[in-house]
């Protein structure tokens, strides 16, 4: 029964292809746009998420706090009120998962005849813990290389390409500012930080060595920064405080008094701008659902017309024992296979258009299951919500009044 | 009188309007027995298009009882009115009343749909019924294809596709020419014959000498009801 009246709705389509088609496109358009927004809005989540995870989890930044000398603000960290032995003691508080101290600067670098001006970061080897960075080839340096201050570097990939380029770098030795350096390890590749540098043009040495042989310093034993990663994001609120009280209390600085470094939360930056994108393509998927609305519209408009101009026909089938479930179906079903082939159409367009932008702009897009079943439903939804009352009105319809209408 | 197909009995109708009540049957009476062919006539206005929607189950009487096959009509539910209209009763309307984009099989077949007979058992009684009414070559033309005659022996076709036990016929000649009107005619008493009860609406006295009996309506009352004439019978 229900089958027939599906059959008896899809003759009905089929004797108006032109308008079936053009009720279709508002639904087209609307699931398609939905579609396509929805993957844009993932894709740039995504992007979102892959920098925050390239960057390492649960992140603090503790960097030094400013000098005057006459009357000249030096900036944040560039006190060097912060100690190594700050680093250490902080890698003893509960919650705490790594510590790592950097000393960082930027210095020519040559090999052979290439030579390229990169990033050197002087660290100890939980830097690499903390930024969930990995070596692909040979060995992350030892804290024993730390205490003696050798002469080794990590080397990321984009400097390797440029100083090596097709050549093992592995076991090479190349010069910083003149002084020697022994490949030991290859960094696997990070690509752009949050900020849109290339975390990869870089180079990772010793703390010591950093400290003694390549930028020296004016203060031995103080770093500008201190990377500080918690075990948990839960733990990051409690760690922030007793950090805070441990550096206040070894830096004896008395109650109403500044702190004499700064303490930042990367990770909690990095949430803001993950839940920004988040409600950016909430918000397009919003505007984009307007269209699928005003495709329902459209949908009950041209039911309606149907239904007026169908009316004899309604009345010539309530005459041979048509009840109202049956016309009431007819008409559903209608609006529901338009909506539904409409939507149909529509994720197809959407995909398509989503996998063009990425071709034509290579911003990541992402397509998922969930995105087409939100359209989907929502397709068929606005289907039975706008296609019922344009049936009801049929099926009411006096079989009298009905047959007499020309 | 135990296998009376109709019976009505003082059965009134009438229509609110913005001038009052306004009634359009004044208490009819009228038994038509199974097997019986009655021709109902009268002026326009006479209220015997009132008096047939009333007993093709389209309209429901304002006062008085109507049973049909035994069933009091006044007290069933629209649902159960269409049921009526979809097994018992088969209409066969003056202007055919055919759906034009669909093939002549299929509309023969469309009551069917709305009792859930299956797709290929429609298609087969279908297909009967056109050959019964002499169209089984034109089983997948389209109604707007064929002349007027046949497609009134269409509609009679699909009026007869669900075994009904009545057919009500409103002025099925009233679009034909006199010769194919003749042949419908012929065609409703070899029905006839074969039992099933017909009553027609016609104001055309040659049409109504096909049936057996002649209900003449005047105002809403039945003022003449007897059996029809002979032709060539002294008066």
């Amino acid at each position: 029964m229900t089958l027939a009246m599906l059959g008896e709705a899809w003759r009905a389509m089929g004797a108006n292809r032109l308008r079936t088609f053009l009720t279709m496109l508002g639904m087209v358009i609307g699931v398609g746009a939905v579609v396509l927004m929805m993957s844009i809005g993932q894709g740039a989540q995504h992007a979102i998420k892959q920098s925050i995870s390239a960057m390492g989890s649960n992140l603090f930044i503790l960097l030094s706090g400013s000098t005057s000398s006459g009357g000249a603000r030096s900036g944040s960290g560039g006190g060097y009120t912060l100690k190594v032995e700050d680093a250490e003691a902080i890698a003893g508080l509960s919650g705490v998962q790594a510590v790592a101290p950097i000393h960082s600067g930027s210095a020519q670098v040559v090999y052979g005849p290439n030579n390229w001006s990169t990033a050197i970061i002087g660290t100890t080897p939980s830097y690499l813990d903390a930024r969930s960075w990995t070596v692909i080839a040979g060995n992350a340096f030892t804290d024993s290389d730390v205490r003696s201050a050798t002469r080794v570097a990590l080397i990321g990939q984009t400097s390797a390409d440029n100083l090596f380029g097709d050549e093992n770098p592995l076991g090479k030795t190349l010069r910083i500012r003149q002084s020697p350096f022994v490949i030991v390890g290859i960094l696997a590749s990070k690509g752009q930080g949050m900020d849109g540098r290339d975390q990869d043009d870089t180079l990772i040495i010793p703390l010591t060595t950093a400290q003694r042989q390549v930028f020296g310093s004016q203060f031995p034993g103080s770093v500008r920064m201190v990377m500080v990663q918690t075990t948990t994001q839960e733990v990051m609120p409690a760690v922030e405080k007793s950090m805070t009280g441990l550096l206040r209390q070894r830096h004896r600085i008395r109650e109403g008094f500044d702190n004499d470094f700064y303490l930042r939360n990367l990770t909690a930056v990095a949430d803001s701008a993950a839940e920004s994108t988040r409600i950016m393509s909430m918000l397009l998927g919003a505007i984009a659902s307007v269209s699928l609305l005003v495709g329902g519209i459209g949908i009950m408009n041209i039911m309606l017309v149907s239904v007026t101009e169908r009316t004899r026909e309604i009345g010539i089938r309530m005459a041979i024992g048509a009840r109202e479930r049956d016309i009431l179906l007819q008409f559903l079903f209608e609006a529901i296979i338009i909506s539904v082939i409409g939507c149909l159409i529509g994720l197809g367009l959407g995909v398509v258009a989503a996998l063009l932008v990425e071709s034509l702009t290579g911003t990541i897009v992402i397509i998922s299951a969930g995105t087409g079943a939100v359209a989907f439903g929502v397709a068929a939804f606005v289907g039975i919500f706008f296609g019922f009352y344009p049936a009801r009105k049929a099926a009411r319809l006096d079989p009298i009044e009905a047959l007499r209408y020309q | 009188m135990v296998d009376a197909v109709i019976r009505i009995e003082h059965l009134y109708k009438s229509y609110a309007t913005s001038a009052g009540e306004f009634p359009v049957l004044k208490d009819v009476n009228l038994t038509i027995a199974s097997g019986d062919f009655v021709a109902i006539m009268g002026p326009s206005g006479s209220g015997k298009s009132t008096f047939m929607n009333i007993l093709g189950c389209l309209d429901k009487p304002s006062g008085g009882t109507y049973r049909l096959d035994g069933r009091n009509v006044g007290e069933l539910a629209r649902d159960e009115l269409a049921k009526l209209r979809n097994r018992t009763i088969g209409f066969v309307f003056q202007g055919f009343n055919l759906l034009p984009r669909m093939s002549l099989q299929d509309n023969v077949a469309l009551p069917l749909i709305y009792c859930g007979i299956e797709r290929e058992t429609r298609r087969e009684r279908a297909r009967e019924l056109l050959a019964r009414v002499g169209l089984e070559r034109y089983v997948d033309a389209m109604p707007n294809k064929i002349s007027g005659g046949q497609q009134q022996r269409v509609a009679i076709a699909r009026a007869l596709v669900n075994h009904p036990s009545l057919i009500l016929a409103d002025e099925p000649t009233g679009n034909l020419d006199s010769h194919t009107g003749e042949e419908i005619m012929a065609l409703f008493e070899s029905l006839n014959r074969e039992g099933i009860t017909i009553v027609l609406v016609t104001h055309e006295a040659d049409i109504a000498q096909h049936a057996q009996r002649q209900v003449h309506f005047l105002d809403g009352r039945i003022v003449r009801d007897h059996p029809t004439l002979q032709v060539g019978a002294c008066v």
